[in-house]
């Protein structure tokens, strides 16, 4: 844990490691095969899970952390780090996580939640945790708990960009108001955004997050991953847009060159051209309100 | 003079604000984040930061950075590389076996510490031009296994070196960049200074 001029943060070591991270692609994998695919192709770490998200979509159930012998096998065929989901509120899936090692716990609202009512404690681990929110209240409130990482939430397994970039702009768009407000505004602001108030005024002093602030949720192509890039994430996840196209290798690869050329259009045509289809998309204000990963918790 | 931060992944952010903190005497430093090779003739020197190495490797062999940092380095001009930095400026790389540039005589282990549950910060005292205490941040950190009688060690932890020089490469297995002290980076500019007044103009 950091504390410094009262403000209560992650460790300055597991923050370290999420700004080595930045520029880079977080990839879901399922097994040892797809981790290898993703070190080969860039990615500059792995998500262990045991099914990715559209086919949690669409085969339903109880989505829970990956199986112990999975996440083995992940971890011994990789050099770079290799990071698990917990579900929301479990805080033993995220022991036994820790116990594994893995190099990042990610709170994930893509598995069914645990607890309705409380996240994890996450200062009471010695890995880091990344949470995913959908505004700056939500990812505040993360933080305030000892998230080292932030996602913007997205909507997992969609393969449609909508939701991520409505969470990015929320967040960063209210990241810039706060720097607009007077100091006798902040306390007003804390409470309604939910959020710690000590918090909040980091914020308007620094105008951004005291943690990386990645994007996760529905990125599929290299144009998306730029995107979200040029709207603001240091960062991105990549779900189902990998393993669930026609070609998951190639298009890895492309979106790796994608994050780092993300503010020119030449390479990202060049990079884009030999790529066959995406995933297919979902129109997300069709799925039914039951149907979305984004309102888990809170 | 400018000094490029190669910026293909990793925290090449961080290498630019501690470049902002960076005063030398009748001379601004400048910093340019590099993604394309032919960035690499605007610059002074060059710092390769912390990242993830296997991620760095593909991209710079994709977009041609290998014999555009042999061009770089043969000209004379200094390289300054931190953690993922230090695994691609090294002669020998191992767990896994890899690619590295071997402009520096020095042998690294990747991981060699653990996993992020084992990565650390420790005060610690590093020779600039005078002995400077400097908190030392090691994440997921590779370990230096054997150092050439070319190189200056500059810094140890546990007797073993984390910190050294030979000629103009300059390596750290720690982030001086993630400490406010902006001691390593002021060190590797006047490297970059006293390099560029000994070469004769392009």
């Amino acid at each position: 844990m950091t504390e410094s001029n009262g403000l209560r943060i992650a460790d300055r070591k597991h923050i370290a490691l999420a700004e080595m991270l930045k520029g880079g692609v977080i990839m879901d994998v399922t097994n040892a095969e797809q981790a290898k695919v993703a070190e080969k192709a860039g990615a500059a770490a792995v998500m262990a899970l045991e099914r990715v998200p559209s086919d949690i979509r669409r085969d339903g159930g109880v989505a829970r952390m990956a199986s112990v012998r999975k996440i083995k096998e992940i971890q011994d065929c990789v050099s770079i780090p290799v990071m698990a989901k917990a579900r929301i509120g479990h805080f033993v899936e995220a022991q036994i996580l820790e116990a594994l090692g893995v190099d990042y716990i990610d709170e994930s609202e893509v598995l069914t939640p645990a607890d309705e009512h409380y996240h994890i404690d996450k200062y009471a681990f010695s890995v880091p945790f990344v949470c995913g929110a959908r505004d700056l209240g939500e990812a505040l409130r993360r933080i305030g708990e000892g998230a080292a990482m932030m996602r913007t939430k997205g909507e997992a397994g969609s393969g449609n960009i909508v939701e991520a970039v409505r969470h990015m702009r929320a967040v960063v768009s209210g990241m810039r108001r706060l720097t607009t407000l007077g100091d006798e505004e902040l306390m007003t602001e804390a409470k309604n955004l939910g959020a710690p108030y000590e918090l909040v005024r980091w914020i308007a002093k620094h105008g951004t997050l005291p943690v990386p602030n990645f994007s996760a949720g529905g990125i599929a192509t290299p144009a998306d991953a730029a995107l979200m890039m040029q709207l603001g994430a240091e960062a991105v996840f990549v779900g189902s847009g990998i393993f669930k196209s026609k070609d998951p290798a190639a298009r890895a690869e492309a979106i790796v060159r994608a994050t780092t050329h993300f503010r020119d259009p030449k390479v990202l045509a060049e990079v884009s051209q030999e790529l066959d289809d995406a995933m297919p998309g979902l129109d997300v204000r069709k799925l039914a309100e039951s149907d979305l990963l984004q309102t888990r918790g809170w | 003079m400018k000094i490029g931060v190669l910026a293909l992944q990793g925290d090449f952010d961080q290498h630019r604000k501690a470049l902002a903190r960076v005063r030398l005497a009748g001379e601004p430093v400048e910093s340019v984040e590099i993604r394309k090779t032919e960035q690499l003739d605007e610059i002074d020197g060059l710092i390769i930061p912390g990242g993830e190495s296997t991620t760095l490797l593909k991209l710079m062999g994709d977009w041609g950075f290998v014999p555009a940092l042999e061009k770089f380095h043969a000209a004379g001009k200094p390289i300054f590389g931190t953690c993922a930095g230090l695994i691609l400026l090294a002669k020998e790389v191992d767990r896994p076996k890899q690619f590295a540039f071997g402009f520096i005589d020095v042998d690294v282990e990747r991981n060699a510490y653990g996993r992020q549950r084992e990565s650390f910060a420790t005060p610690g005292v590093v020779e600039l031009d005078a002995p400077r205490p400097l908190e030392m941040v090691f994440i997921r950190a590779p370990r230096i296994r054997r150092a050439g009688p070319g190189v200056t060690v500059m810094a140890r932890h546990r007797d073993e070196p984390v910190m050294a020089r030979e000629g103009t490469i300059l390596v750290a297995a720690f982030h001086p960049e993630l400490t406010h002290d902006p001691g390593v980076h002021e060190y590797f500019c006047r490297m970059v200074a006293r390099r560029r007044t000994a070469l004769p103009p392009a």
